[in-house]
Parts: structure tokens; C-alpha cells; sequence
């Protein structure tokens, strides 16, 4: 058996109303909420990036598996928001976890799905004996150009899952890819923010992906959606992952724990693999859960997971999502945020 | 601080990690070559508490450049529970908020930026429980 022997999440404390973003710009706030089904989003400190959100997360899915870090054979950050353009994000996680220098380390790129892609390399590296312990990391600190569609839900926050082949909170089932060559949404070496491909972004990319990643998991698996307690998919904002729930025929209440996307926006990289821990955070041993990334480019990573009793041993060792969503939040003005995304030019 | 100095640091700074006195069993943080208690020279690794309370702090208005997004921001003493006392930034709070007797966790953050193409320093801050 190869699965997840721990799990940790890290959202910043910081937060943006939707409304308020939505009145900088002279748009209804009504009509924008209602549009995206987002309210508020997290914003990164001006001294948070995907290496420190990493570095949190790491630690508290290290916390929930209680193992030797040393025993880490591999460590896979993804991200799009990667503090350096040359010099990996991982170097700096490993040193700071304890998990260097017997360790192999690499960044993964692929949009919104660069987590599930290292979750998906260090589920083989594990299964095919190379390594006892790898760590996967999906984070992010996404921009949105401002006044722009992406401005209401990009946002920050990471999930780091530590994979191995004993004392399982989650075994693997059955995984799935699905990928093909669609330029509905990318950024050029150099631009600061991203663009999108007007007509490329809804039914060719997100939906044929997430619907084929989708089926294909659960043929493979021999599954059908009323065998599941929950799913998750990908939330670019909240409608998404509604929609293509009900096409793929889950229920709206098999989503809920994991559609976190009101109250935190589109953590990118950290979407899907922050939904998946919301929903480990209440679910019991035995429940099948569903996880299903995208990224643009575009393709999907799709995961069964079947929770284990182990699941109530470890679930109070970190903080939980819930948590982290509800406590501690500082709200931002626009004029702060601004400040604090170096959305201003200053004087040199 | 030159870079390869800080780079030679890095450890303690990013896991909070110091020392205890073979001799007379002083837990040292930041790690030094003699002890200030009884002189020993021979140390253990002694990783410190992620918790502290705040002795005494002060409001920055006027700080270093990579810092200024920050103003104002709150500089304190904490001191752990095996009594190391730590100097560093409260992060994620409002002046108003920050209180002598306090608790704070050690959160792992960027330290400093050398400009925009510069290298990161990373390490830890504290933030209010
Ligand atoms: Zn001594």
C-alpha cells in the first residue's frame, strides 16, 4: 500500500473582500460575487512567498506524520509563483524542514496543477521502491493584473503531503492524467502578470479536462461518483467546480468540505491540494475521496484516495483548514493591498 | 553581514536551531564558541521551543529599505521557556494589538530581499498566537 502518511496546510492571515476590490474598480460587487461565488481572498505579508508558505506547510504535514525528516528521499515544490527564476524553491524547504542533504530536490511548473503533478512523481518514486518517504508541495502567491478578472480570486496559501508505505491516513487507489496542447492561459518568461485566451478558458480547457481526468479515474478505478463521500476539483472560483461536480454526477454535498474557494480565492497550485486537506480534516476511516487538479496549458491529475483509521490519530497534530480560514484574519483596504503586492511604483 | 555569513547561519536561522552546554547544560541561542555560563567549549543541538512571550517590544517608523512596506512595524524581545531570549520582528499585527506578556509562535519568513535581483535571506519572526 503507497499513500499519504501526513498532510499540512498553511494559509496567510491576511484578507481582501471581494466587494472591496470590485469598488476600486467601479463594478457592482453584487454581480461580481454572484458571477465568481467568491467573497473574500487571502493575501500574502510582504515577507510570505511560496518558500515560506512551503516551509509551513511542510512543517505541519511532517507534524500530522511524526517520521524522521532525514528519511525524506524527495522533495517537489509546484508552483507558478516561484521566488526565483533560476534557483529552486525546494532547496530552501528541504534545508528548512531537515530534510537535507541525502535528498533529491526539483520544481515543478504546470499552472494550476504543478502541485498534483509533484504528488503524482513522488506516488511512483514510493511505489516503485526508489524512496521511503517523499514530500510534495503545492503553493502558491498568485498575481492577478489589476482590474482585471483575475484580481477577485488569485491568491496564497499551500498544501504539502508527505507520501510513504506505512502508517497510511490515506492509501491510493487508483490515479489518472489526462493532458493535451491548449493555450487557454499562460505568461511569457519575463511579464509580470498572466493572460488568458478569451474563448479557450472555460469548455476547452478547464471542463474537457477536469470531465476526461474525471471519467478516466473512475473507469480505471471501477467506481462509480455514489461510491464517494467527497470530491474535489480544481476552483478558479466557485462555480467550476459546481458545475462540472454535477456533470461528472456528484452531489453538491459530496463537495462541500473541500470547496473552499469563498472564503479563500484560488490558491493555484495549492487549489485542489488545500481542498483535498480540508476534506481529510473531516473525513472518517473508510470514506473515498475524489481529487481532481487542472492546470492550463492545459491537463489534470485525478487521485482515489481511501481515508484510514489512522485519520483520527493525526487530524488534531496541526492546525486544521477551518481553522486557518476562520482565525486570526486582518482585512485589507485596496490602498493596503496595493501596498502590500507591489501593485504601486515606487521611487528607487 | 556579508552573504557568506549569513549563508553559514542559515541552519539556526531557519530551524530556530542553538545549543546546550555539555558542561553545565545552558541552553545558548544564537550558538557561540564558549559558553557565557561556565566556559565550556563542548555543545549539543539544542533546537528551541516554537513558542514565547513577548518581554518588551518597540513600534519601528523608520526602518531599512526592504522593511518600509512594513512601517510601522514591531520589534520585541521574547523570551522562551527554557529562558533564551530572542529579538525579532512581530509579523501579522497591528501596533495596538501587540502587548508586554503576549504569546508568539516562530513563523518562517523572508528576512530580507538584496534589491530585486538580489538574493533572499530567510529565517524566522515571531507571530502573535
Ligand atoms: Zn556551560
Amino acid at each position: 500500500m503507497v499513500g499519504i502518511v501526513g498532510y499540512g496546510s498553511y494559509l496567510p492571515r491576511y484578507r481582501i473582500k471581494v466587494e472591496d476590490i470590485a469598488n476600486q474598480w467601479g463594478r457592482d460587487p453584487d454581480v461580481i460575487k454572484k458571477g465568481l461565488l467568491v467573497n473574500e481572498k487571502t493575501v500574502p505579508g510582504t515577507d510570505e512567498d511560496t518558500i515560506t508558505i512551503s516551509v509551513e506547510a511542510g512543517r505541519n504535514a511532517l507534524k500530522r506524520a511524526g517520521i524522521n525528516p532525514k528519511l525524506i528521499g524527495s522533495v517537489y515544490v509546484g508552483s507558478e509563483s516561484h521566488p526565483y527564476a533560476v534557483k529552486p524553491s525546494g532547496t530552501v524547504v528541504a534545508e528548512a524542514l531537515g530534510i537535507t542533504p541525502e535528498v533529491h530536490i526539483a520544481d515543478f511548473e504546470f499552472a494550476c496543477k504543478a502541485g498534483t503533478e509533484a504528488m503524482w512523481v513522488v506516488y511512483n518514486e514510493v511505489k516503485s521502491g526508489e524512496l521511503q518517504y517523499g514530500l510534495a508541495i503545492g503553493t502558491d502567491t498568485s498575481q492577478g493584473a489589476p482590474g482585471g478578472a483575475l484580481e477577485y480570486t488569485a491568491s496564497a496559501g499551500g498544501t504539502a503531503f508527505i507520501f510513504g508505505k506505512e502508517n497510511l491516513v490515506a492509501e491510493v487507489i487508483e490515479t489518472y492524467s489526462y493532458t493535451t496542447d491548449t493555450p487557454d492561459f499562460w505568461r511569457r518568461e519575463g511579464a509580470y502578470y498572466p493572460r488568458h485566451g478569451g474563448r479557450f478558458t472555460g469548455e476547452p480547457a478547464y471542463f474537457k479536462h477536469v470531465y476526461n481526468a474525471g471519467i478516466g479515474v473512475l473507469k480505471k478505478a471501477n467506481l462509480k461518483p455514489q461510491d464517494f463521500t467527497y470530491a474535489v476539483f480544481h476552483m478558479p472560483n466557485g462555480k467550476f467546480p459546481q458545475t462540472i461536480g454535477k456533470k461528472l454526477g456528484f452531489t453538491k454535498k459530496q463537495l462541500v468540505p473541500g470547496w473552499i474557494v469563498p472564503y479563500m480565492g484560488n490558491t493555484y497550485s495549492g487549489s485542489s491540494p488545500t481542498g483535498l486537506s480540508a476534506t481529510f480534516d473531516v473525513s472518517k476511516p473508510g470514506d473515498l475521496i475524489l481529487i481532481v487538479s487542472f492546470g492550463s496549458g492545459a491537463g489534470s491529475d485525478a487521485f482515489v484516495f481511501k481515508v484510514t483509521e489512522r485519520i483520527d490519530e493525526v487530524r488534531d497534530l496541526a492546525p486544521k483548514l477551518k481553522e486557518m480560514l476562520d482565525e486570526n484574519k486582518i482585512y485589507l483596504d485596496y490602498g493596503k493591498y496595493a501596498k502590500f503586492r507591489e501593485k504601486i511604483i515606487m521611487n528607487e | 553581514m556579508s552573504s557568506p555569513k549569513i549563508w553559514r547561519q542559515r541552519i539556526e536561522r531557519y530551524r530556530l536551531l542553538g545549543q546546550k552546554c555539555k558542561d553545565c547544560g545552558k541552553v545558548l541561542f544564537p550558538k557561540r564558541l564558549v559558553c557565557s555560563e561556565c566556559g565550556g567549549r563542548e555543545f549539543d543541538k539544542e533546537p528551541m521551543p516554537e513558542v514565547g512571550k513577548i518581554i518588551t517590544y518597540t513600534t519601528v517608523y523608520f526602518g531599512p529599505k526592504f522593511l518600509e512596506q512594513d512601517i510601522p512595524y514591531i520589534l520585541a524581545i521574547i523570551e522562551l521557556k527554557n529562558g533564551v531570549r530572542i529579538t525579532t520582528q512581530v509579523v501579522d499585527t497591528e501596533p495596538k494589538e501587540v502587548k508586554a506578556g503576549k504569546e508568539v509562535k516562530f513563523v518562517f519568513r523572508k528576512l530580507k530581499d538584496e534589491g530585486k535581483t538580489g538574493v533572499i535571506i530567510y529565517g524566522y519572526k515571531a507571530q502573535l498566537c
